[in-house]
């Protein structure tokens, strides 16, 4: 057995005994603790949580590849994915924390005085982090597949059983601790092999210097890197091929929709005071800035690299590794190519391998984005162990991300619409079963989602972000900072923002085939159900809402049996404007902004009573007369 | 580092009155301040990283194009500036009002 699979279990073994040791020892026993780790979480350790929190399998893998390809166009995800804290922390994290209460859904319903909007936000939140968890299962299976040679379902499973052990035992006070440990393996994982690559090909320890220094030869790194792609036919690699608008539409669309991301507000749910949740994003964006400033100089690495060692050399896999000539293609290439995730065709027969732009001469026939992390250690030279850590770090990173979202899905399901809604009796006890039984329920779903991903989740970026900006950002905004918003405004402003948004990323990234379209209208015919049942008093329900989701559900039983028309996925030259569907979540939020203001206009001011609490969440660090905070007292 | 018990928050957070003049002062003075720094995580991020990109890569520091690089560092690195600076200006602006909730 060769030592990588050794150091790799070993690896990745011991971390998992960490993460199930620090579940037992911070298991939750009352609701406070389960949704919020009682509000005592130092604002440090909240901010390593957050950042393994926010930071996903993508972030970690396949981030740094992508920004290798997309050169400028990668700017998006950096600046997109790091500049919604600033937001986070100047305009909600102080106040949402100073609510004290322990969901998004829970601010809105109450700020809005309207079941109808706790409901339409629990959608939301479940819609969101469903998408998102499933991508993060997927990832796990892989990283079992690739490196322990065990199949994906059984990945999946044991990934799934990890995460489900600290959410149901400990609930936010395991996964927050964890999650900590998690954030230690990947930042350390990631940062290894990057600090030896960026020795090695600029000879600075420090990636962030050498990203802007000279390669060995004395010439600067991205300039020689310019000329090299020029020279084979690629884009130069500080120049972009998206149009600004779009750049534009992205960045902000992703920045938006992380301040407005479920699964990252309630991580300043879980601080000691308004003062705490401003400092904690602080510190999130630190730990995070960490990995995102370090990324995109391991793109320019590799990539150079990757010219420099793998063009215009001779392709020996057939000769021992000691008898391979000075030219010939380095080791790792064999390595990876058994893998599947690089392929090597020599077309024009010279037992060379030539990278190009163009298709008819390129011999890199297959070239997996999630390369260029996976095998920089091996690039770097570097020992067997290092490789186990880069898989153990992959992992943290899938896995504390999806213990964040699960935590969003059952505390959607147990608190917002079981407890709220629709059973308001229920004892505390019988709301923590609730959670970990919805928090079991969403693991299986997600295991499902990860053995059998559907086909949305390959969108996961436009769903997550474009959604989270047109709906939930909006409303919370709007609630804070602006007194005259009511229910009318933000219920019509969410819906609206919700299914434009949805409705053109399923268009343009999915298309509207029958049974999409099926899927799409019994969704909205169960959220109508709820709906209609959460909103009734006294018995009598709104007749209009149950008609509706009856009508939708037909179409609904209609589509997935084939029998409605379908629609092709749109062309990319019929973009609004230009901008892609990652970007549209920036349209979509302009769009529930405008419908906000002008139905809250046009309907009656909030009760006074709300009024007063919107002044009394501005002044986030006194508490004028004891309110509610947190612990059941509402 | 002091150990935080379930409760504590509570303890810290001031439970007093605040006059209806002062909490209004309080909140233009926060916007005054939210405006300026989002002005400037603007600038750096939309201004300097797409904008006005293309001018400002005839300036380089190191190796890198300056618009490339706030783009792709940059910019990061003002973000975190600015979380802090909002943090600390709010603790400075909470004590003149009487308002904070922190004792160290």
């Amino acid at each position: 057995m060769d030592s990588t699979l050794i150091w790799t279990a070993i690896f990745v073994i011991s971390t998992f005994g960490l993460y199930i040791g620090i579940a037992i020892w911070a298991r939750a026993g009352s609701t406070d603790e389960f949704y919020v780790a009682g509000h005592d979480v130092h604002p440090v350790f909240n901010g390593m949580a957050t950042a393994a929190d926010w930071m996903s399998a993508a972030s970690f893998l396949s981030m740094a590849g992508l920004i290798a390809f997309a050169g400028y166009d990668g700017s998006v995800f950096l600046m997109g994915w790091t500049g919604g804290y600033v937001l986070l922390a100047l305009l909600l994290a102080p106040y949402l924390r100073k609510f004290g209460k322990f969901t998004v859904p829970d601010f809105v319903g109450d700020r809005y005085y309207s079941q109808a909007a706790r409901i339409v936000a629990v959608i939301c939140a479940l819609f969101v982090s469903f998408t998102y968890i499933a991508g993060q299962m997927r990832g796990v299976g892989i990283a079992f597949s690739n490196f322990l040679h065990v199949p994906i379902e059984i990945g999946v499973i044991v990934g799934a059983i990890i995460v489900l052990f600290y959410a149901v035992l400990g609930g936010m006070r395991g996964i927050t601790y964890t999650q900590v440990a998690q954030y230690c393996v990947l930042i350390f994982a990631f940062m290894v092999p990057a600090i030896f690559l960026s020795l090695q090909i600029t000879g600075t320890p420090i990636p962030q210097l050498g990203f802007i220094g000279n390669a060995q030869d004395g010439t600067p790194l991205l300039q020689g890197l310019d000329t090299t792609l020029v020279d084979l036919g690629f884009q130069p690699y500080t120049d972009g091929s998206k149009s600004m608008l779009d750049v534009f539409a992205i960045t902000l669309a992703l920045m938006v929709g992380t301040a407005g991301l479920p699964h990252v507000i309630i991580r300043f749910f879980t601080v000691p005071k308004a003062s705490d949740a401003r400092r904690s994003a602080g510190w999130a964006l630190i730990f995070i800035a960490i990995l995102y400033t370090t990324a995109p100089a391991v793109a320019v690495f590799a990539r150079s690299n990757f010219i420099d060692t793998v063009n215009e050399s001779t392709y020996a896999a057939d000769l021992a590794p000691e008898e391979r000539p000075d030219d010939a293609t380095p080791d790792w290439f064999y390595n990876w190519e058994e893998t599947g995730l690089l392929g090597f065709t020599d077309l024009n027969g010279d037992g060379r391998i030539q990278y190009r732009a163009d298709p008819a001469q390129n011999e890199v026939t297959t070239l997996d984005r999630d390369i260029f992390v996976l095998a920089n250690p091996e690039i770097g030279n570097l020992p067997a162990w290092v490789i186990g850590l880069v898989v153990a770090g992959g992992l943290a990173a899938a896995l504390s991300t999806a213990a964040g979202l699960l935590m969003v899905i059952s505390s959607a399901v147990s608190h917002d619409l079981c407890k709220k809604v629709l059973l308001p009796n229920m004892s505390e006890t019988q709301e923590l079963m609730v959670a970990r039984t919805a928090a079991v329920v969403a693991v299986l779903i997600a295991i499902l989602a990860g053995i059998y991903p559907p086909g949305f989740v390959a969108a996961v970026v436009a769903f997550a972000f474009g959604l989270a900006a047109a709906s939930f950002f909006p409303a919370i905004f709007l609630g804070i900072f602006w007194k005259r918003m009511n229910k009318q405004g933000a219920v019509a402003g969410m819906s609206i923002g919700l299914l434009t948004t949805g409705a053109y990323i399923i268009h343009f990234k999915i298309g509207f085939s029958p049974i999409v379209t099926g899927v799409v209208a019994l969704v909205l015919a169960l959220a109508g159900l709820v709906l209609f049942i959460g909103t009734r008093e006294g018995g009598k329900g709104s007749l209009p809402v149950l008609i509706g989701s009856g009508v939708l559900g037909l179409v609904g039983l209609l589509g997935v049996t084939g029998l409605l028309p379908g629609l092709a996925p749109g062309a990319a030259s019929d973009w609004f404007l230009g901008i892609s569907p990652e970007g549209f979540g920036t349209v979509g939020m302009l769009l529930a902004f405008a419908v906000s203001i002008g139905v809250s206009l046009a309907t009656p001011a909030p009760p006074q009573a709300v009024q007063d609490m919107v002044e009394e969440i501005r002044i986030p660090s006194v508490r004028a007369h004891p309110v509610h905070d947190g612990g059941g007292a509402d | 580092m002091s150990e935080l018990k379930p409760g504590d928050g509570e303890l810290h957070t001031p439970d007093h009155d605040v006059p209806e003049n002062a909490a209004h002062a309080y909140w233009r003075e926060n916007l005054t301040l939210m405006g300026i720094l989002l002005a400037i995580w603007f600038t750096v991020s939309f201004g300097a990283g797409i904008l006005f990109r293309d001018w400002l890569d005839q300036f380089a520091i190191g190796g890198a194009p300056l618009g490339f690089w706030f783009a792709q560092q940059g910019a990061i690195y003002v973000f975190v500036v600015l979380i802090f600076v909002y943090s600390a200006l709010m603790g400075r602006l909470e004590r003149k009002y009487n308002m904070s909730d922190d004792n160290d």
